[in-house]
């Protein structure tokens, strides 16, 4: 059994380059200013590893969290 | 007779450690051997031209610039001979602010920018791109600057603005005389913006008796933290910076991936077979080949990767070069079409995040997918010249190509 991962997008660092949006539409949200959040509580769901890391490694603020639980 | 279209010369520079110079023949035709020569000397140079200039050259330097607005203004962010007094009428909000009165300035901005509301602009953009393939693809060679890249970000910022896309060469000779020829010659960048604010206070006026569902009205509409509307010298700085920013920047940016795809084609292959990567590519060539370097004013003395910098000084804040870095980039010195890892720098860092970066993707996206589609086979024409634009925003200015199979 693979292990649980959870995003989570620091709002202080983010500031809207949305890479993380674009890569992981799944696991990020933004909002009318185009800045960004983890969708719900930040879970990722099974599968969706992958675009979890690759948010993280695109993200130019070093903004983006994965946390392995 | 001088030729009023071409900025003054500055004497050619021989040490480039010591008296750098970003409007030098040789950093307009090829400035990344002279970043890696800079950054291997220090993470920050200096020159005394411009009044007196530092250049960070590594991406830690910039990051650590861009995230310091305490040391660092906006107040000035063209590295030029001349300081200018600041006043109402050259600022240009929030790309010129500092905190606190940054913060709410971009906010008012960045709700048309946002990537949903680029996605319904998308249609035109793409609709844009054919009608200007449709004009040359039946032509054997194009200049792809002149007939394709110069008039896709302006038609685009112009349908978003309300204003008409017919008056498209207007701007881009603003933006010429602003960006390019205002580095050395005050009196002509000047001259641009008083004609530029003379038109869109015409737009604004017309829109006080009839509004309308486009970017001038919104920013007409909006209202500042204590709900009052803004004064039309921010709605005209605004507009100002909107235009500005919005053109040859990408403009600069879809050239220099065309220009790549022309000279590699096994890089054009693969977009064509997996056009699932363009998003990906774009990324890449806006590292490799970002067109923007903004610049900061010093205000107060601090240090920088262990450099003393003092005020007085410009910094020329060369996300370029940032992005350069191999330090940074594992290969930084090539083209990687699918660099899966890439937190490039082209849109600036920390506050000053270019506002219209959703739609500068979105611009180069499409520009390439409706290129590669209706012209697969292309490249450079060698009887033709490829020439780069000089000073603050890097791109081809003439990209002339041979359409069709090689034979």
């Amino acid at each position: 059994m693979a292990e649980r991962l959870k995003v989570h997008v620091d709002p202080d660092k983010c500031q809207g380059h949305a890479r993380c949006k674009a890569l992981a539409p799944e696991l990020f949200e933004l909002d009318e200013y185009g800045n960004a959040h983890e969708a719900g509580d930040g879970t990722v769901p099974p599968g969706l590893e992958d675009k979890a890391w690759l948010a993280k490694s695109n993200c130019p603020e070093i903004a983006i969290d994965v946390i392995e639980e | 007779m001088s030729d009023a279209n071409q900025p003054a010369a500055h004497p050619p520079v021989t040490d480039w450690v010591h008296d750098f110079d970003h409007t030098d023949p040789q950093w307009t035709e090829d400035p990344f051997p002279i970043w890696d020569e800079l950054r291997a000397a220090s993470p920050v140079v200096h020159t005394k031209r411009f009044l007196g200039c530092y250049l960070p050259t590594t991406y830690e330097a910039v990051r650590e610039i861009a995230n310091d607005t305490e040391h660092f203004s906006s107040r000035r962010i063209i590295v030029r001979d001349v300081r200018p007094e600041i006043t109402s009428k050259n600022a240009a909000p929030p790309i010129t602010s500092d905190p606190p009165v940054h913060k709410p300035a971009k906010q008012l901005l960045l709700p048309p920018f946002t990537p949903d509301a680029m996605k319904k602009l998308e249609p035109r953009v793409r609709a844009i791109c054919n009608e200007l393939i449709d004009d040359f693809i039946a032509e054997k060679s194009v200049d792809a600057a002149a007939r394709y890249t110069k008039h896709i970000p302006v038609r685009a910022i112009a349908h978003m603005l309300g204003i008409p896309e017919s008056d498209s060469d207007l701007f881009i000779d603003w933006i010429h005389r602003i960006l390019e020829l205002g580095i050395k010659d005050e009196s002509k960048l000047l001259q641009a913006v008083q004609e530029m604010s003379a038109y869109f206070s015409d737009h604004i006026e017309a829109r006080k008796n009839k509004p309308t569902d486009d970017l001038i009205s919104y920013l007409m509409n909006a209202r500042d933290k204590n709900g009052n509307p803004l004064e039309d010298t921010h709605v005209l700085g605004s507009l100002r910076l909107l235009l500005i920013a919005g053109i040859d920047t990408t403009w600069s940016a879809i050239g220099s991936s065309l220009w790549h795809l022309a000279k590699t084609p096994a890089d054009r292959e693969r977009l064509i077979a997996e056009p699932w990567l363009i998003p990906t590519a774009v990324e890449e060539l806006l590292r490799a080949y970002s067109p923007v370097t903004m610049a900061r004013e010093v205000v107060t003395e601090t240090t920088i990767s262990g450099c003393p910098v003092k005020p007085g000084n410009m910094v020329l804040l060369s996300f370029p070069a940032a992005n350069r870095d191999p330090k940074m980039f594992p290969d930084a010195d090539k083209v990687v079409i699918d660099r899966s890892e890439n937190r490039h720098a082209a849109f600036g860092l920390g506050i000053h995040r270019c506002v219209g970066s959703n739609l500068a993707r979105m611009e180069m996206q499409v520009a390439l997918e409706e290129w590669l589609k209706r012209i697969p086979d292309f490249r450079l024409d060698p009887a033709g010249t490829v020439t780069w634009s000089q000073g603050t925003v890097r791109g081809p200015r003439q990209l002339p190509f041979l359409l069709g199979k090689a034979m």
